[in-house]
């Protein structure tokens, strides 16, 4: 019984460590990991920031009325002017959707034999 | 193992053979068997003994290595932790109150020399010149051939020089990482922003400090790391700031004026929503102060905050509403207005003659001197004073740039009779545009005082009663009245009943009195006048027009149009509704049942 004992913490001090050491280096791995991505994070702060301040100029006011004005003929925007501003009502309904077809109804003329005739009055009839 | 019998039967016999007691022998085995139990004993005691004080041993010495190794190592900082963003580290960025970009940072590089690891100075003198045009080369190769063992060349390169520097290949130009402050928009709202220098300059990195404007008072929060990089959030708009800025300009030059500003503030939260001075700067190139003349002239100079004029009759409505409030007259109380008006040395005009008697009503919608200086003789100079400095007139207005306490108001040095009849009509007292704008948002949005602000509010502000409710509304009242059949008829924007007060104040001359052909048109107007929401003050510096034969020169006149203008571009994009009455909408007829 004792040597059993024996064993057993034996097999689990050895288990021990090779889960310690196992964990040691997944830690440091993650640890990379982590070094590794907030580099990337800065990078991508550095280029976001460069976006941001890019998409900013770019549409700085005094730009975009100039290039509202030089294409003007094209787009035909004019300032907000209180003018601008309707009514709900004054915006028609959209149109209703078209329903889907459920009971075609057979066309004469569709398959039909070559009419003999072409008199549409009998055709009527 | 073998015991060894304590009684041997050998030497029993042997003994008892001799007559001795066999018993001795027993006792001496015993005695024995003890002895070598007992050293055995120790023996195992001492091993255990000898074991334990290894471990020992082993432990201290442990501790001992360990605190060793800590003590003679250079201290580092836990790495496995998890850790905060650490990217952020850069200067806050200037937001509007829409979130969109006022100021920014941006990596570029510096360019420095370290003339002694130079391969061929004369070479890379002449190429220097050459990507950077306002270089001379002589000076360069004088700098690179002297003395000198580290120069600054430039100070922020676009990444297109710094490749055209990499190709001259030359060993003595190095490149450090620079942040550099990013104004987008220009020169939209320059004033406010200031601008942004360096500080202390090292190879590889400089601090960015503010140097004017928000970005001066504001420098320790925007630089405080433990903010993380939280931007600021202005009050201001930035397309109306545009708007407005393209607006005065065209009006400013229209009307010849030599320089103009504008405030907009909403009239309950106090919030700044725009703010223009005339002539203006790109803060990204902020240029120097003049070294000499006249420092208002200088497009540094915020007329809106800094500017302290006198603003005419603009100022009449608050005698007015002083008076309404303290029960001295009602809107229909007939004032005596026939003049001129003597007292001591000095007489009082109307600028046209409005007959002798006038309402309250019409004395602020005709614009009648003596009838508001009449009204401010009953009130009294202790009274106005006290008044004035409840609106905050007495003091700088506090916005948050650090140019604000500049612009501190030039008050009587003797509050006398006098004084207070000219100060009742805008003359003998100096403010600021921003003063006016924060005092009619007091005055008109139900009288609690209002003190402006360069930032985001979400609520109205609770300030001290100015006026009671009612005076406020009877003192909007007036103002439209002045818009519809007064002084400012060129003011009305359809649907947004505009109301306001216009005011012409003559430029008093250096060497004392008053240039004739110089004035300071102003125009404060309020809209909604029943419910309102902003309070716009717009100032032109000397403006001068021809209309119908005669050269004008009153607010109502040049000042009213732009900032009617104004309105009408403003407004729409501050999301308000022209409230027009919309004729009969086609093709619904209606009817009653």
């Amino acid at each position: 019984m004792r040597s059993f004992l024996y064993v057993i913490s034996a097999l689990s001090v050895v288990a021990l460590g090779v889960w310690a050491y196992q964990e040691n280096y997944r830690t440091q791995e993650a640890m990379r990991e982590v070094r590794a991505l907030h580099g990337q994070i800065g990078a991508a702060h550095e280029r976001l920031q460069m976006l941001r301040a890019e998409w900013a100029y770019l549409n700085r006011p005094d730009r975009l009325r100039d290039l509202a004005e030089l294409n003007f003929e094209r787009l035909r925007l004019l300032p907000l002017m209180p003018d601008a501003f309707g009514k709900v009502g004054q915006i028609a309904y959209p149109a209703p959707a078209l329903l889907p077809i459920t009971n075609p109804v057979e066309v004469a003329s569709d398959n039909a034999p070559e009419a003999a005739d072409d008199d549409p009055e009998e055709a009527v009839q | 193992m073998i015991r060894t019998p304590l009684r041997p039967l050998a030497r029993i016999l042997k003994a008892r053979d001799r007559g001795e007691n066999p018993d001795r022998i027993e006792a001496e085995n015993r005695r024995l068997r003890h002895e070598r139990m007992q050293d055995r004993a120790r023996q195992r005691a001492e091993g255990r003994l000898l074991v334990m004080a290894g471990v020992f041993l082993l432990a201290f010495g442990a501790i001992g290595l360990r605190m060793g190794v800590l003590a003679s190592t250079v201290p580092e900082e836990p790495t496995a932790q998890a850790r905060g963003n650490p990217i952020i580290g850069q200067r806050a960025d200037i937001l509007d109150r829409r979130g969109r970009i006022l100021a920014t940072n941006l990596q570029t590089h510096s360019l420095y020399a370290q003339p002694p690891q130079m391969v061929d100075p004369q070479k890379a003198a002449t190429d220097l010149a050459a990507i950077f045009p306002e270089l001379e080369a002589e000076e360069l190769l004088e700098d690179f051939t002297g003395p000198r063992r580290f120069l600054w060349i430039r100070r922020e390169i676009s990444p297109e020089q710094m490749q055209a520097v990499h190709d001259i290949g030359d060993p003595g130009l190095m490149f450090g990482p620079r942040e550099m402050r990013l104004y987008p928009n220009g020169a939209v709202a320059a004033h406010v922003l200031g601008g942004a220098s360096y500080g202390r300059e090292g190879v590889s990195s400089a601090e960015v400090i503010g140097v004017a404007g928000v970005e001066k008072y504001f420098d320790d929060r925007l630089r405080d790391p433990a903010n993380e990089g939280a931007p600021l959030r202005l009050s201001l708009d930035l397309s109306v700031q545009a708007a407005s800025e393209r607006v005065l300009q065209g009006g400013m030059m229209l009307m010849n004026a030599k320089g103009a500003s504008s405030v907009l503030m909403d009239v309950s939260t106090g919030e700044v929503v725009s703010m223009v001075s005339l002539p203006d700067f790109d803060p990204n190139d902020r240029p120097r102060g003049p070294a000499e003349g006249d420092q208002g002239d200088s497009p540094l100079f915020n007329r809106a905050v800094q500017g302290v004029y006198e603003l005419g009759s603009v100022f009449k409505i608050f005698t007015v509403a002083q008076a309404l409030d303290l029960g001295l007259v009602e809107p229909d109380t007939v004032i005596d207005t026939s003049g001129p008006l003597y007292w001591g040395r000095f007489s009082i005009r109307n600028y046209r003659d409005y007959g002798d008697e006038l309402t309250t009503r019409e004395v602020i919608v005709k614009s009648s001197n003596i009838g508001t200086a009449r009204i401010a003789q009953e009130i009294g100079a202790e009274r106005q004073r006290d008044f004035l400095d409840r609106l905050g007139f007495l003091e700088p207005a506090p916005a948050e740039m650090v140019e604000a306490p500049t612009g501190a108001p030039l008050l009587p040095d003797n509050w006398s009779e006098i004084s207070t009849m000219t100060i009742s009509y805008g003359h003998g007292l100096s403010l600021s545009p921003l003063h006016l704008a924060a005092g009619y948002a007091s005055l008109v949005n139900g009288g609690t005082r209002v003190t402006p602000t360069l930032l985001r509010r979400d609520r109205p502000q609770q300030g001290a009663r100015v006026v009671s409710e009612e005076v406020s509304a009877r003192a909007r009242a007036m103002l439209r009245g002045v818009v519809t059949d007064g002084t400012a008829s060129f003011g009305g924007v359809a649907g947004y009943r505009v109301g306001g007060k216009t005011g012409t104040a003559n430029k008093p001359r250096p060497q004392g009195g008053y240039f004739e052909d110089k004035t300071i048109a102003t125009f404060a107007t309020v809209f909604p006048a029943d419910d309102p929401r902003y309070v716009l003050i717009v100032t032109l510096d000397e403006p001068q027009i021809e209309a119908l034969g005669e050269t004008r020169r009153t607010a109502g006149w040049t000042a009213v149009p732009v900032a009617a203008e104004m309105i009408r571009r403003a407004a729409p994009l501050l999301d308000m509704r022209p409230d027009v009455a919309s004729p009969r909408p086609a093709g619904v007829t209606l009817t009653s049942n």
